[in-house]
């Protein structure tokens, strides 16, 4: 919302002329999200202070007039009106575009030396580490002050904001002070209040222009600059989850998290594990497969390829993750012959379903876990009792192993999502009950490095059915 | 000639060419009841005489065909029905759908059809087909009955075909007159001394002629299992006919009748489970009698429709797709259940659960498997419990549904395997079946509700993911309107529009109720986990539960949920709630406070940063704008070429000095409704209705007996249960709104929620429509917290008046009537899945976009 650029030294008034801005003149932009106001709150010879203040509309944000074609990216109670955001970025860029150039006429020479200049952004939000504010502002040549606050003084259990009061310092030309700031400030923040098009490459490489290529965080700086692709995936749940305060949950994310994890060496779990699975499955001779929770359907894409596969049903409860899926599978392109082995369905694992019927195997790979512990009697019952497929294959994580992940204290779960894990214990204690409730026998299969200590990542277990009596006197 | 036909049948037309086939059919059906083949000819290719399209058009015919009998309709095909194939359809769509059929032949001479076929102008056949038609309908007529047509009639000339009548006659097992009220009794096997005890117990006594009947008419009604195994078979036989004779009762077969009517006829049947003891009796007891069984227990039909299709009595149960209909596939299943084929380890077929996957809305009652108890599932009742196995002798009154049952005097038979015990598990799984897809859903309050089918992909997500366990959510809340946008200057929301809403809509008295700013929370208590698992079918050992507005479990914690429920069943223990409600259950609606309990992560990742972000801010910006203001040197010396217009420094700062005084009126209200807790003791809960209790839904109540039983029964004791204030405007009296607006202007002085405003009865129709059970009333300040800080700036104001409530206040109906509906449902002992499927569609219909700020 306010950002001050300060020119020390002396005959500091010139800052006016490299700014194209006069010191004696209050000025106001209209811009297409708000106004910008310049005007300087000090002109003496030793020190010229130059403020650019931004006013954003809550309404215009709410209402969808900017920001997005959509509406409703912004909330109504918003911090863009008053933090510095990618709005101030395109303030920069719209209101001092000249000085940012390097280019003045009227003093060329001053505009390319080095000025003892200071800038101060008031409310930038930083998602993350702050220490990536000294990181990435020290490599440039400036001394970096931050004034951290907490979030509401009267609750201090709420802990820090994600706000800081930004200073810079340091010998500078003026028009690399505004580069740096009209690219950082949407960094720290990973939120733009605009579409990203493909430009945006073009744009980041011309105001990076003879100092982002030789930063040492130039990776972080480039992948923050281009996150937070918003995507608008399955509103009507958002909104459910909204209305328990839930909003950051709306996908499941079982894939993205676990690549996070801390995974072993050269192979990922998640790979290791779907190779294990897709292994037993062959194993166990079947040729139609249910997979349930099928996520992006890495598994279901790998058995398609089988030809001993004839028939598999990818099964979710979320229709977004199943969009995701067709995507990932490219299914509208897909091969005939292989298309016409898959069917996808939106299904629940908490509802018995005729659809489940019939299959020789049945995969519930890192599933469970995403049950509330009371309700998986009920799974149970519906997979083990009226589906009854041939050969149930289901893995979980080894929370034993979680020791290993430094990530993980005091108990901390691997995804947000999870409500339980299960040590190796409380696992066979399970399969061992689903051995004697339902007819089933089990072997276990252990995935992931093996830890002498607690085990591999992830436990499974392969259970097939038995024989009942008349199959076996028709045997 | 008289043609009788069941009232339920699949007719087939059977004639050459020109015969008047379709004529007859449209003379004696009505025209949608006949399918012509003909029609459906011309359906795929426009001309009803290309023959080349017939299997198409006959495809589509039976499929035609097939839609109808699903729905039990009557339905005539109406073609030669000439060829062997095409009569083999007919008869394989009458066995597939256990309907009757009948062959109606028009059996011409063959000159005749000759000369008919000639006078048509609109198609004209050359001889040889009408000669083939009529030869091949020589062939057939005679092996008709063989061929499998339940009913044949044959009409030989003109006259003959001129001068029939159709009567349609009921099927044996309609008797959807008889509306009781009915004592269904189980399995007797012999047990007549039991039968007596029982027959007593219900308050039947003997007749002049010795013959039990029941003083207030009601009807008895047997299931079958009349004799074997057990002593006295004759005796329970004589009883039973002769109540069955003098129209006392009624009986259906069970599978021991109808051997043993096989063994009467003389024919060779196994003397085992019991039939030993019967055939002894009945040697003992003389031909007459042994005639008289026979025909009586010939005379039994295997199930009855009763009480306006609301009853269906059978002796091993039925599946909804049978009622009604008549068939050897159906008798069967009436008379043995279905069993997989599968022996279990006592050499006893293994039985599938027609009823675990009953949908049907028709009460049915059987018997035939003993159980220690009665098993009631999904609106089925298996009420044999045994006697015979030492057990006792059960009935179940109807309409009322209680069971009535005698104890066995001793155990006259060893069962094979012990009786089964009611399993502790409940099994009435629900199916994708009773949620999926686009659901239409019919409620009292509101007749048709559609849930489209992107809604239901949704709330499945939700419910499957996030839900409670489905038999603890018998309601989810509805959501509520605010009132009309105020038309007064600086309000948003004022209580007027909500009184004249009201006003408008035939009401007089409103009453108005403190909103509390927390969260929903829905309470479902029980006396003990022995009711939860009795009347809810929880089997986890809990006795209630807290759920949110989207059936979550309101608390991750289980030790917070039991301390606040054990707390309520002591204050309701207490203040004799318990016994005054004769219930040992309860369902309240309440808000559950503070707001920060469930809206922590909201309040940290959006409520107190953008305080944070805008005092820091705004403070920042002022102090820059004073700064500016106070600079003595500023010049209005404005060089060429600048883009920027020049403005006032003074006004800015004025203007951006209020922002700063709505922002901090924003971060105070939001604090108003955030403490810390640390324990349940820091929790406040504000019970606002008291929903539902065994046999009771308080839908009819005025809000006023709400609040006061409220205040009576839940507060007072325990400082975590308060009451909510509240008071009555009569809308037509100016001084009593005035007193209104002035008791809603002091709560949100402070940022304050505001309050509901209600019709003075719960549900309240205007025109024959519900209308909004309720309207909230939001305060100034309060909505600082909804619209953001500088709401209340003129410009601001002036935009956010265009608003529309036409979706929430259809949503808050919908789901209304949903929320009721499910209390209802489950209130009348409706099975798990017609509660679930309302709560569902709540569920579903809270997925529909809508401005969240209203």
């Amino acid at each position: 919302m306010l950002l001050t650029i300060t020119m020390k030294g002396t005959n500091t008034q010139e800052l006016g002329y490299l700014l194209h801005k006069n010191p004696y003149r209050a000025q106001c932009f209209d811009l297409s999200f708000g106004k910008a106001y310049v005007f300087y709150t000090e002109v003496t010879d030793s020190r010229t202070s130059a403020a650019l203040l931004l006013e954003l509309n809550p309404i215009d944000l709410a209402r969808g007039k900017l920001g997005s074609k959509d509406g409703g990216l912004f909330d109504y109670v918003n911090d863009r009106p008053y933090v510095s955001s990618s709005f101030m970025s395109t303030a920069i860029n719209r209101v001092f575009s000249t000085a940012m150039n390097g280019k003045c006429i009227k003093r060329q020479e001053l505009a390319n030396s080095l000025l003892e200049l200071e800038a101060t952004v008031f409310n930038l939000p930083v998602r993350g580490d702050k220490e990536l504010v000294k990181e990435v502002f020290e490599p440039l040549g400036y001394n970096v002050l931050v004034r951290e606050s907490i979030l509401d003084e009267q609750f201090p259990e709420w802990g820090e904001s994600n706000y800081i009061d930004l200073t810079i310092t340091g010998k500078v030309k003026l028009s690399d002070l505004l580069n740096h700031l009209y690219v950082l400030i949407p960094v720290f923040d990973k939120q733009k209040h605009y579409y990203m098009s493909e430009d945006e490459i073009d744009k980041l490489i011309r105001h990076g222009e003879g100092w982002l290529s030789e930063h040492p965080k130039k990776n972080t700086i480039i992948r923050r600059y281009f996150d937070m692709k918003r995507s608008y995936a399955n509103r009507a749940i958002a909104r459910l989850l909204e209305a328990e305060a839930e909003t950051e949950e709306t996908e499941p994310q079982k894939e993205t998290t676990e690549d996070k994890e801390p995974t072993e060496k050269h192979i990922p779990l998640n790979t290791q594990r779907m190779e294990a699975v897709k292994k037993a499955v062959l194993e166990s001779g079947a040729q139609s497969v249910l997979d349930i929770g099928c996520g992006e359907c890495k598994l279901t894409s790998m058995l398609l390829r089988e030809t001993q596969i004839k028939r598999i049903t990818a099964a979710d409860v979320s229709v977004s993750v199943l969009e995701k899926a067709k995507q990932k599978l490219n299914y509208d392109r897909m091969q005939p012959f292989m298309k016409d082995k898959l069917t996808l369905i939106q299904a629940s694992l908490m509802y018995k379903d005729k659809r489940f019927d019939g299959f020789d195997a049945a995969c519930v790979i890192e599933v469970i876990e995403h049950m509330d512990e009371g309700r998986i009697p009920l799974f149970e019952k519906v997979l083990f009792g009226c589906a009854k497929p041939k050969t149930v294959i289901v893995t979980t994580p080894n929370k034993e192993y979680n020791d290993n992940y430094p990530t993980l204290e005091n108990g901390t779960l691997r995804h947000k999502d999870h409500r339980f894990e299960w040590t190796r214990q409380q696992f066979g204690i399970w399969c061992q009950h689903i051995c004697q409730e339902f007819g089933y026998t089990v072997n276990y299969i252990n995935i992931g490095e093996n830890d002498e200590r607690v085990g591999t990542p992830t436990q499974g277990a392969i259970f097939t059915a038995s024989l009942s009596a008349l199959q076996i006197s028709n045997l | 000639m008289r043609i009788e036909i069941p009232e339920f049948a699949l007719v087939a037309t059977i004639g050459a060419t020109s015969s008047g086939k379709t004529s007859f059919a449209h003379k004696h059906f009505k025209d949608t009841e006949v399918l012509s083949s003909d029609f459906f000819r011309a359906m795929v290719c426009d001309d009803e005489n290309d023959q080349t399209v017939s299997s198409d058009a006959f495809e589509l015919l039976y499929y035609a065909a097939n839609k109808r009998l699903d729905r039990m309709k009557t339905t005539v095909i109406d073609a030669t029905n000439l060829s062997n194939s095409a009569r083999q359809q007919v008869l394989q769509i009458a066995h597939k759908q256990n309907v009757h059929s009948v062959a109606i032949v028009l059996d011409l001479p063959e000159k005749e059809l000759m000369q008919r076929n000639k006078a048509r102008s609109d198609r004209g056949y050359p001889d040889r087909v009408v000669h083939s038609h009529y030869t091949s309908l020589r062939k057939c007529i005679r092996h008709l009955k063989k061929d499998g047509f339940r009913f044949v009639y044959v009409l030989s000339s003109q006259e003959e075909i001129d001068n029939t009548e159709i009567v349609r006659t009921k099927l044996w097992n309609d008797k959807r007159e008889l509306h009781g009220p009915f004592d269904i009794i189980g399995d007797i096997h012999g047990c007549y001394d039991e039968l007596v005890m029982l027959l007593e117990k219900l308050g039947y006594i003997k007749n002049e002629t010795g013959i039990y009947y029941h003083p207030f008419g009601r009807q008895a009604a047997f299931l079958g299992d009349l004799c074997d195994r057990g002593e006295k078979n004759t005796e329970v036989l004589r009883l039973v006919m002769d109540m069955v004779k003098s129209g006392y009762a009624i009986a259906v077969p069970g599978n021991h009748d109808v051997k043993l009517l096989k063994y009467l006829r003389g024919k060779n049947v196994q003397k085992t489970h019991g039939l030993d003891i019967t055939i002894s009796q009945l040697d003992a007891a003389g031909e007459d009698f042994r005639k008289e069984a026979a025909s009586f227990l010939d005379g039994l039909v295997s199930h009855y429709v009763l009480d306006d299709g609301k009853l269906v009595i059978s002796h091993a149960g039925i599946k909804q797709e049978y009622i009604g209909r008549g068939s050897m596939r159906v008798r069967d299943f009436c008379l043995y259940g279905e069993t997989t084929g599968e022996t279990d380890e006592y050499g006893l077929p293994v039985r599938l659960d027609w009823a675990a996957d009953y949908r049907g809305r028709a009460t049915v009652v059987y018997g035939h498997v003993p159980q220690t108890e009665v098993q009631a599932l999904n609106g089925t009742y298996c009420i044999d419990t045994g006697c015979v196995f030492g057990g006792s002798l059960t009935a179940l009154r109807y309409p009322e549904k209680e069971c009535v049952s005698v104890k066995a005097l001793r155990q006259y038979y060893e069962p094979v395997k012990p009786l089964s015990e009611k399993s502790d598990d409940p099994d009435d799984l629900l199916t994708l079946g009773d949620i999926g897809g686009k659901l239409y859903l019919q409620t009292k309050l509101m007749p048709a509700i559609n849930i489209h089918e992107n809604n239901s992909a949704a709330a499945l997500e939700i419910m499957s993911r996030f839900a409670a366990d489905p038999h603890w959510l018998i309601y989810l809340p509805p959501t509520m309107s605010p009132c009309k946008t105020s038309k007064l200057e600086g309000f948003l929301e004022h209580p007027l529009e909500a009184f004249e809403y009201y006003r408008s809509h035939g009401v007089g008295k409103v009453i108005c109720e403190k909103k509390h700013m927390g969260s929903r929370a829905v309470i479902v208590l029980c006396r003990n986990a022995k009711t939860a698992k009795k009347r809810f079918r929880i089997t986890d050992g809990s006795r209630g539960i807290i759920y949110t507005r989207t059936g979550r479990k309101f608390f991750t914690d289980n030790t917070i949920q039991n301390e606040v429920l054990d707390r309520l069943d002591k204050v309701l223990t207490k203040t004799g709630f318990w016994e005054d409600f004769n219930t040992d259950w309860v369902c309240l609606d309440t808000e559950l406070m503070p707001w920060s309990e469930k809206a922590q992560e909201l309040l940290e990742k959006q409520y107190a940063p953008v305080g944070r972000a805008g005092r820091d801010g705004l403070a920042a910006a002022v102090e820059a704008l004073q700064k500016l203001c106070q600079r003595k040197n500023v010049q209005y010396d404005v060089p060429e070429g600048t883009s920027g217009e020049s403005f006032d420094s003074a006004e800015l700062l004025a203007e951006f000095k209020q922002k700063k005084d709505a922002m901090n009126g924003y971060v105070t209200a939001y604090r108003e409704y955030c403490w810390t807790v640390q324990s349940v003791d820091d929790l406040k809960i504000a019970p606002f209705h008291i929903l539902a209790s065994e046999g009771q839904v308080f839908s009819d109540k005025e809000h006023i007996w709400h609040m006061e039983t409220i205040r009576k029964y839940c507060t007072g004791t325990d400082p975590i249960f308060i009451a909510t204030d509240y008071i009555a405007v009569d809308i037509n009296d100016e001084g009593s709104i005035e007193s209104g607006i002035s008791w809603w202007l002091s709560l949100t002085g402070n940022g304050g929620e505001g309050m509901v405003v209600k019709p003075e009865i719960f549900t309240t129709k205007y025109k024959g429509e519900i209308i909004q059970p309720a309207v909230k009333c939001r305060g100034r300040e309060y909505l600082r917290i909804i619209y953001g800080p500088e709401y209340l700036m003129p410009d601001n104001l002036k935009r956010l008046k265009n608003r529309s409530l036409t979706r929430k206040r259809s949503l808050a109906l919908r789901e209304f009537s949903l929320g009721m509906e499910s209390l209802d449902r489950f209130v009348m002992d409706e099975p798990l899945y017609s509660v679930h499927e309302c709560v569902f569609g709540v569920l579903a219909l809270e997925s529909e976009p809508v401005d969240p700020r209203l």
